[in-house]
């Protein structure tokens, strides 16, 4: 609970409405889309400029109080969890687009706009922006920022941070500073626009962004190709790439998720394959042809059993959706679906697989892996029940075990889902001892009091990197 | 747990013991928090605050479960402030059945509910045990108010200022109540009426109850499309109110037993499909299954009622013959517009039927509106319960009614169409836009050829 002088000085920044600390409130801001974690915060505020996000952080500062920034809560790894309590700090009344340039093609908007509502916008303007997160019907563009949000066509375009190019940020003491700006090329100082992008809210509250638009391609296919051998699939993607062509989408379903995605989204998708590739390109018409007919042709030679070009723009999007609602459509085998992302240099993808199929063998526990196969971003499922405690148990073994994999494979624990809670005690496996004191030394400076989204990143005590065998 | 054994606490206590016995964990968590409903909801749209959300209300029900939180008035009035459309089910990916978890919590906040005021509680308790379960009685109060409509009463009531004591809401929707037939559909024309040409299927027309009182008409033009794409119809007479009210209310016993007793009528009729001319009834007769799944001696009954459940729109497009429109006169095109019954919608899962009905009519131009898909605020008794956020949302709606330029505004519910009806009262379209019933208005088009 916040002290009556504190609650006193928040409300008069914001108002009576926008400061709310009833139960309510408290309970549907204690979670965020990441499996069996819940903390109540103290309050939940809701500014509506910079200037009252810079009066409300001098308060939080001086009573040293948590502040959690939070766009609509989809993240997937504790990220907006209140996990020591404080202040939520939701920017949906920040929600505008305050500028459109259309001869620098940039955007100016605000943190808690619509990402879905963003892109529609811009396409009717003729422009591209191209981070597509399976959640942004919902996710706002400034928690794609604090996650540094990935999608569909990172292989190609690339994810958030190649597309923020400017900041406004409100500090832990209320400072405002700006980095970047409407500039392709700026090397003023250190590049502090990327290093806040993916800063899960621990260094500073986004109040504005300016973003890279692109023009938009010309023309597009979509392909389909399905395998009854996993691994023939998986030398599919490593031989695309070799051979020089970047896809705008490759992504790889394996057989249980294929069920499940065609139960959902009635596609009529063959149940007996044990996987499929979904590919797209774009560009020039004459050039995606031809990368259409080279990755045929690709297929054909690691033994594609079935080879389909969506006919028409409604039966791609409609092959696009099904794969993007894949993570929720899991749900529906198993009450709690617990979805990572360990990402491997896309020539170690059919290996990355294999390993994740031992391992859940290993651990007798199911998952479905499903993933952006072309930037090697992997999205290993397990569907499980969190009222099954041993279950759940032998579930993190695995997934301990997926990252001790995915690092030795020259890979990442987390790809696009960002550290969090969830991932926080692993995160020294990736970077060392000397990365994480960096990484310390940075927050430090930021955010000496340590409030913003405190307990998140950096864990109390890193796991042994040593794998016991609990079989 | 509770130290202090204030009445309200003991009221608190029991129930959150009813609410932890009537809601469904597995339901519960089966929601994974993706959020991808929040964009769905109505009522989060209006004002992004996570607790009007389908899953905010989700975390609001577990928390109580999971004994986190009191279930208290707050909670309640957020339970009360869903609409109920349901636009949250087909979005959600897990298939979290939410339409049951509201009424579960309804049910068991009714059981406990201290505030209502006195007359609240008397005239729900006369509607749900009185009228509702009694197709005549509804038809008594049909009768009452045809004659305050034509005896005089009104126009002096108007007159005298006397509807000045009655809520705004409430004024406003007495201005565009359609005038009361004297009679239903079966006292007009019959139980039985031969199919043209040869017979595809033997159908059950379920009238509705407030429906056959204000939308008679509806009803009978219902059975002239349905013979003229060539099936038989029987209008069971013994059917009464389907209790979709009465579930949405927290009445679930009255809907059961409304649903046993519909049961026995329709399976005597011995039809092939029972079709409803109601998005808001046709939803609940569809889930009579579940509304009886633990009933061991009328499940299996209620299983068979459910399969035979169809819209009249979705009949007709899947297994009627075509209808016939007569050519359009020149220049007489005319522009018309829909707005989805939710229940329809999200529940029947029929948004296409109508759509596809509506472009076969020769010389009319369908125009889709933005967010048709959205509820219009009428909700059943959503309007009377909750005026302010159901007016907000009807404002939003009929901005977007007005952009469409259609002289028709076409639904398939009879609480959408008097909600339509409203808001063109309200925004000044008298004149330029009308609504009306999409059995109507097909029907009306279909006349044309014979005159």
């Amino acid at each position: 609970m916040l002290q009556p002088e504190v609650r006193r000085e928040l409300i008069a920044i914001v108002g009576e409405s926008y400061m709310k600390d009833d139960m309510q409130s408290l309970v549907t801001h204690s979670y965020d889309g990441t499996p069996m974690l819940q903390s109540l915060p103290d309050a939940v505020i809701y500014p509506y400029n910079t200037q009252q996000v810079s009066e409300v952080m001098k308060v939080l500062n001086r009573q040293r109080i948590p502040v959690i920034g939070r766009g609509s809560g989809t993240n997937l790894c504790g990220g907006t969890v209140p996990i020591q309590g404080g202040v939520v700090m939701v920017m949906h009344r920040m929600n505008q687009i305050l500028e459109v340039d259309l001869e620098n093609l940039t955007a100016l908007v605000q943190p808690g706009l619509n990402t879905k509502h963003f892109t529609t916008h811009v396409e009717q303007l003729g422009l591209f922006y191209p981070p597509d997160p399976s959640s942004m019907s919902i996710s706002t563009i400034g928690g794609n920022i604090a996650e540094c949000s990935g999608g569909l066509r990172g292989l190609k375009y690339g994810t958030t941070k190649d597309y923020v190019i400017g900041l406004e940020a409100v500090l832990a003491n209320g400072d405002i500073i700006r980095t970047g700006g409407k500039l392709m090329k700026d090397v003023a100082g250190y590049d502090l626009t990327k290093l806040l992008v993916g800063s899960e809210g621990t260094l500073a509250i986004i109040t504005e962004a300016t973003l890279k638009l692109v023009p938009p391609p010309k023309y597009k296919k979509t392909m389909l190709a399905m395998y009854k051998d996993l691994n023939g699939a998986a030398r599919t993607v490593s031989k695309i790439i070799e051979n020089l062509i970047i896809p705008a989408t490759l992504e790889i379903l394996d057989n249980s998720t294929i069920r499940v995605v065609d139960a959902f989204a009635n596609l009529g998708l063959p149940l007996h394959m044990e996987a499929i590739l979904l590919i797209e390109q774009d560009g020039d018409m004459e050039s995606v042809e031809r990368d259409i007919a080279s990755i045929t042709a690709i297929c054909n030679s690691e033994q594609a059993e079935q080879i389909s070009v969506a006919e028409s723009a409604e039966e791609a999007e409609r092959l696009l959706t099904a794969r993007r609602s894949a993570f929720t459509a899991l749900a529906r085998l198993r009450p709690t679906t617990i979805l990572e992302d360990a990402t491997v240099p896309r020539s170690k993808i059919a290996d990355m697989i294999m390993e994740i199929n031992r391992i859940a063998a290993k651990h007798q526990v199911q998952i479905c892996t499903f993933g952006h196969a072309g930037d090697g971003n992997l999205h290993p499922t397990a569907l499980t029940d969190a009222r099954n405690a041993d279950e759940i148990h032998r579930v993190e073994a695995a997934f301990e075990e997926i990252f001790e994999a995915a690092i030795s494979l020259g890979g990442t624990i987390t790809g696009e889902h960002g550290v969090g809670m969830v991932k926080a005690p692993f995160l020294e496996w990736k970077i060392g001892k000397s990365g994480i004191e960096v990484m310390k030394a940075i927050k430090q400076s930021f955010d000496p009091f340590n409030i913003l989204n405190p307990g998140k990143v950096f864990a109390k005590e890193s796991r042994k990197r040593v794998v016991i065998d609990r079989g | 747990m509770i130290v202090d054994k204030t009445s309200e606490n003991i009221r608190l206590s029991s129930l959150t013991e009813k609410l932890r016995l009537r809601l469904d964990e597995d339901q519960l968590t089966n929601c994974m928090r993706c959020g991808f409903c929040l964009p769905a909801c109505p009522t989060f749209a209006e004002t992004g605050i996570e607790a009007e959300s389908p899953r905010g209300r989700i975390a609001l029900m577990k928390a109580v479960k999971d004994g986190i939180m009191a279930p208290d008035v707050e909670f309640e009035e957020q339970m009360n402030h869903c609409l109920g459309c349901r636009a949250c089910e087909p979005a959600c990916p897990a298939d979290v059945k939410y339409g049951q978890l509201i009424e579960q919590t309804r049910d068991a906040i009714e059981d406990h509910t201290e505030t209502h005021r006195g007359w609240v509680k008397l005239v729900r308790r006369t509607a749900f045990q009185t009228i509702f379960p009694n197709q005549k009685r509804v038809r008594w109060i049909g009768k009452g108010l045809r004659f305050y409509q034509t005896s005089g009463m009104r126009k002096l009531a108007r007159k005298t200022g006397a509807m000045k004591m009655f809520p705004k809401h409430l004024r406003e929707m007495e201005q565009i109540l359609p005038e009361v037939a004297l009679h239903g559909v079966v006292e007009q024309i019959g139980i039985r009426h031969p199919a043209k040409g040869d017979t595809i299927a033997t159908v059950a027309l379920f009238r509705g109850c407030l429906m056959d009182v204000l939308f008679a008409d509806t009803n009978i033009h219902t059975v002239d499309l349905l013979t003229e794409a060539g099936f038989e119809v029987v209008i069971p007479e013994q059917q009464n109110c389907c209790g979709a009210m009465h579930a949405h209310s927290g009445e679930v016993e009255g809907a059961r037993s409304l649903a046993r007793s519909n049961i026995r009528v329709f399976k005597a009729a011995g039809v092939d499909y029972i079709v409803s001319n109601a998005g808001g009834c046709g939803a609940l007769l569809l889930e009579y299954d579940h509304l009886l799944h633990k009933d061991a001696q009328w499940k299996d009954d209620a299983k068979w009622f459910a399969e035979r459940v169809i819209d009249v729109s979705d009949l007709l497009v899947r297994f009627g013959r075509l209808l016939v429109f007569p050519e359009c006169k020149e220049n007489q095109s005319i522009r018309i517009t829909y707005q989805d019954s939710c229940h329809l919608r999200n529940v029947m899962r029929a948004s296409d039927a109508p759509r596809r009905l509506m472009r076969q009519v020769n010389g009319v131009e369908f125009v889709e509106m933005k967010e048709a898909d959205r509820c219009c605020g009428s909700a059943g008794t959503y309007t009377l319960t909750q005026p302010a956020m159901s007016g907000q949302i009807l404002d939003h709606k009929m901005q977007h009614a007005r952009a469409t330029d259609a002289q028709y505004l076409l639904t398939s519910n009879p609480g959408c169409l008097l909600q339509m009806m409203h808001g063109i009262n309200q925004h000044g379209l008298n004149g330029q836009m009308k609504a009306v019933h999409i059995v109507d208005f097909l029907h009306e088009r279909m006349c044309e050829a014979d005159e």
